[in-house]
């Protein structure tokens, strides 16, 4: 029997008297910083610029696809946006967002840890970013962007406009060295720089996320990288790798870009998948359901992460064996991933549910990335997948893991750790509405796509069959929806910067130690020693608990306490 | 005296099952099915589709009862119950997809050998003889006459039909009868054999009535066989990204009863094929 009716563990309690408001000066967000802190805000301020620079560019496309013929763009303009559409999207915002911005900001508090363990390799990791972004947009003035699309598949793009495809080349592999930099610092922080006395097996679940995406990166990345310095050398210097009318092999190049860019899609998903392990216990007020199931079905989906990649190439004239054995891996995926959902829904289940932004925004994420795992299946069936391989089946279903996941839950972490790293609470009315907005937009704009595919619309295409409009009209409707919802967001964070109620330190009582600090941290993360955190996700009460506000006397001398 | 939750939660059970039972025999997604194997990769998606309508209304149900029966009530601030897991049923959520899954697999795995994807293309060339000749002469077989990859499963034996793909067009050639077309037509019920090569870039062929999509790729023959069993016009799509102007790259297939498609013929075919100018050897 407790003697305690409300379960005060020593992480509930406010951490430290010292009330110390710090402040980083803003000229050290624009340069060389080394504080984890500052770096994690700069890939993600930066990440956002770019979420907007691929939205106007989504824009573009959806505005496009309103008619059946092409008469909004020039078709070489078209396929140029769809390029830098995707390239954006993946390459600087989401994979900097959910590894740079959340994992340089967290994991060295949930290790405990002052810093990474490499700060100046973490920042020249930054600032590699910023050039390559430019110079990937600058390719459209200067004489055109790639015209392949993300995918760069030879002989295409050995034959398109060489400018704009050699400096996508450039770009993707700084941001894919940016990547590999911060991916090696991660591995070493969380093995090497936790806090004495802190187990592998009590960290947060994102430190294991983090740790699963970082390994992706360092195995398959290189892999990229030396693909697509082959693919320069066929554009620049003649040479045959990709190349079918010099004796090459353009099959190659599929295997070698899809065995990093399937991964690619975990280093998407498996730190979102940590954020949302962090954000659901605190709003539900409950223990993570299922801890140690939780990492291994991580390292399950790394390992499986790693032998999917040919289930892109179905069509491409695999040998046999090869796609049955990439059916199976790649549906058997779903068993790992399958665990994380069902342990997060009985997180929910029976807590106490504080319908905020940051959980209503996870409980999207978790509606759309299981609806786009089902048709990920359904994908993974070479006979079902030859019918809708290519088309706008599969736009839908990549969208609903890239967007409808991942970015839901870039959105929920950032109404869940704003305060702790401005000090403010976000407004919570315009949060819901930018959750409805975007849940209502996201599932308007590419619901309709899976038909679209079903019924012979392939993708990348500017121009299509006029039977196809009305359906096409409502997705743009949905992607309007979508630009909407980002002005209440835009909004809320300018309006609580400036004025937004103070959030105190602990605003959401949670236990991991990034909250056992001021809001903002000090540079030194916490002025005294790192609080020692072994139980990451101590909330609940003991079943028998009693109310403290409304127990009496009697009742707690007859229960015998 | 309330219904026990067990009660309701079984009869939950038996209502989704039944939803998504109906779903996937009633709810057609699918456009009109023009080919032999067509119907049985629909049957595959209605399969899915039961499946995932099933997998899907369940979570978001849960998801939704949580979020409202579960909500945090004003001037509540207690926590929940500080249950950490359950390795019972952990077991059975990891299990139970685990089987669905590997039965899903061998359930394609099927459908895609009977439509002939697992075919050995070791020793199938476009042109046998030749390739033959030159492997007993030993020399490596002329990549350009190999097929890589592909839908087969009538051992040659099929009406064949020759596709070249490039920037923007598909191009149709009846070796047989030694002409060439914009158009594709092809017999009702008869077994055909596209073999499928590339000018330029990649292309891809597909037929959504047909539910066949094979990439076209320069440098690696690739063959498709099928039986078209419904007559009609049908769209011929490009769905490989193969530059400006991938979306205008349709073409049209025409299935016809063997009688009109034999008339087609001879009327296409050149009237003197022994004085064509063309000297090469006719397949």
């Amino acid at each position: 029997m407790t003697t305690n009716a409300l379960p005060v563990s020593p992480h509930h309690r406010e951490p430290h008297p010292v009330d110390v408001q710090h402040h980083t000066p803003w000229h050290e967000y624009f340069g060389f910083s080394l504080d984890h802190k500052v770096i994690g805000i700069q890939y993600l301020v930066t990440g956002f610029f770019f979420y907007l620079v691929g939205g106007a560019l989504a824009g573009m496309i959806r505005v496009e696809l309103v008619t059946p013929l092409s008469d909004f763009m020039a078709r070489e303009t078209y396929n140029q946006v769809l390029t830098l559409h995707g390239t954006i999207m993946i390459f600087l915002w989401i994979v900097p967002v959910v590894n740079g911005a959340f994992g340089n900001y967290l994991v060295p508090f949930h290790v405990g840890a002052r810093d990474m363990a490499f700060p100046r390799l973490n920042a020249v990791a930054f600032w590699m970013l910023p050039p390559a972004g430019f110079l990937l947009l600058s390719s459209y003035f200067i004489g055109g962007a790639a015209q392949s699309g993300w995918t760069a598949y030879p002989p295409l793009s050995i034959t398109t406009p060489a400018v704009g495809q050699v400096i996508w080349i450039v770009s993707v592999l700084l941001l894919g060295g940016s990547s590999i930099f911060g991916a090696v610092n991660f591995i070493a922080t969380i093995l090497k720089l936790r806090r004495s006395g802190l187990g592998l097996f009590q960290l947060p679940m994102f430190c294991w996320a983090m740790l699963g995406t970082s390994v992706l990166v360092v195995l398959a990345t290189p892999v990229l990288a030396g693909a697509l310095i082959l693919l320069s050398m066929d554009i620049v210097a003649g040479t045959g790798f990709f190349n079918p009318a010099l004796g090459g092999n353009a099959v190659v190049y599929q295997h070698l870009f899809w065995f990093y860019s399937h991964p690619a899609v975990y280093i998407m998903v498996l730190p979102a998948f940590g954020l949302v392990s962090e954000i659901l216990p605190i709003h539900a007020r409950k223990p993570l359901f299922g801890y140690r199931s939780m990492i291994y079905s991580i390292l399950g989906i790394v390992f499986l992460g790693l032998i999917v990649w040919a289930h892109h190439m179905f069509t491409s004239g695999t040998p046999p064996w090869m796609r049955l054995f990439f059916t199976i891996a790649t549906a058997i995926i779903a068993v790992p991933t399958g665990i994380k959902f069902f342990n997060w829904l009985a997180t929910l289940w029976q807590g106490k549910l504080a319908l905020n932004s940051a959980l209503l925004f996870c409980c999207g994420f978790i509606f759309n990335f299981v609806f786009g795992g089902i048709t990920g299946v359904a994908l993974a069936q070479v006979p079902f997948d030859v019918h809708v391989h290519d088309t706008y089946f599969v736009v839908a279903h990549f969208h609903y893991i890239v967007f409808g996941g991942t970015v839901f839950v870039i959105f929920a972490a950032i109404y869940h750790w704003f305060p702790k790293i401005s000090g403010r609470l976000l407004n919570e009315h315009l949060g819901r509405l930018h959750c409805l907005l975007s849940f209502l937009g996201f599932n308007i704009c590419f619901f309709p796509q899976h038909w679209l595919g079903l019924n012979g619309m392939p993708r990348r295409v500017a121009e299509y069959d006029p039977q196809f409009q009305l359906v096409n009209q409502i997705s743009s409707v949905g992607a309007l929806l979508l630009a909407i919802s980002t002005l209440p967001f835009l909004i809320n964070v300018a309006w609580s910067l400036w004025k937004g109620v103070p959030a105190g330190d602990n605003p959401w009582q949670a236990c991991t130690p990034e909250w056992l600090t001021s809001s903002p941290p000090p540079v030194e993360n916490w002025l005294h020693e790192a609080p020692l955190v072994t139980e990451p996700y101590d909330y609940g009460s003991p079943e028998d608990a009693m109310p403290v506000t409304t127990v009496q006397g009697r009742e707690l001398w007859s229960a015998g306490r | 005296m309330p219904i026990p939750a067990s009660i309701l939660t079984l009869a939950a059970g038996i209502l989704l099952a039944l939803i998504s039972l109906w779903a996937g025999q009633n709810i057609n997604l699918m456009p009109v099915a023009a080919a032999d194997d067509a119907g049985t990769v629909d049957a595959l998606f209605k399969v899915l589709f039961s499946i995932g309508v099933g997998l899907l209304l369940g979570i978001t149900a849960m998801l939704v009862v949580a979020l409202v029966h579960f909500r945090r009530r004003d001037g509540d601030h207690l926590d929940g119950p500080a249950v950490e897991g359950n390795l019972p049923l952990e077991v059975f959520w990891t299990a139970v997809p685990a089987i669905v899954i590997l039965i899903l697999g061998v359930y394609s795995y099927d459908i895609y050998a009977q439509m002939g994807g697992m075919a050995d293309f070791h020793h199938h060339t476009s042109m046998p003889p030749r390739e033959v000749e030159q492997v007993s002469l030993g020399h490596p077989a002329d990549p350009e006459t190999v097929i890589w990859g592909g839908i087969d499963r009538t051992d040659g034996m099929a009406f064949p039909v020759e596709v070249t793909a490039m920037q923007f067009a598909f191009i149709f050639h009846y070796p047989r009868q030694n002409f060439t077309t914009g158009e594709l037509h092809l017999p009702l019920g008869q077994p055909v054999e596209l073999r499928l090569k590339s000018n330029d870039v990649i292309h891809a062929f597909w037929v959504p009535e047909f539910r066949l999509k094979q990439d076209v790729i320069p440098g690696q023959p690739t063959v498709l066989s099928f039986t078209a069993n419904r007559q009609g016009d049908y769209d011929i799509v490009c769905a490989e990204l193969c530059g400006p102007y991938h979306g205008g790259m349709r073409s049209k297939v025409v299935v016809e009863d063997p009688r009109s498609f034999e008339e087609w013929l001879v009327h296409n075919t050149p009237a003197t094929v022994a004085t064509a100018p063309d000297s090469s050897p006719i397949a």
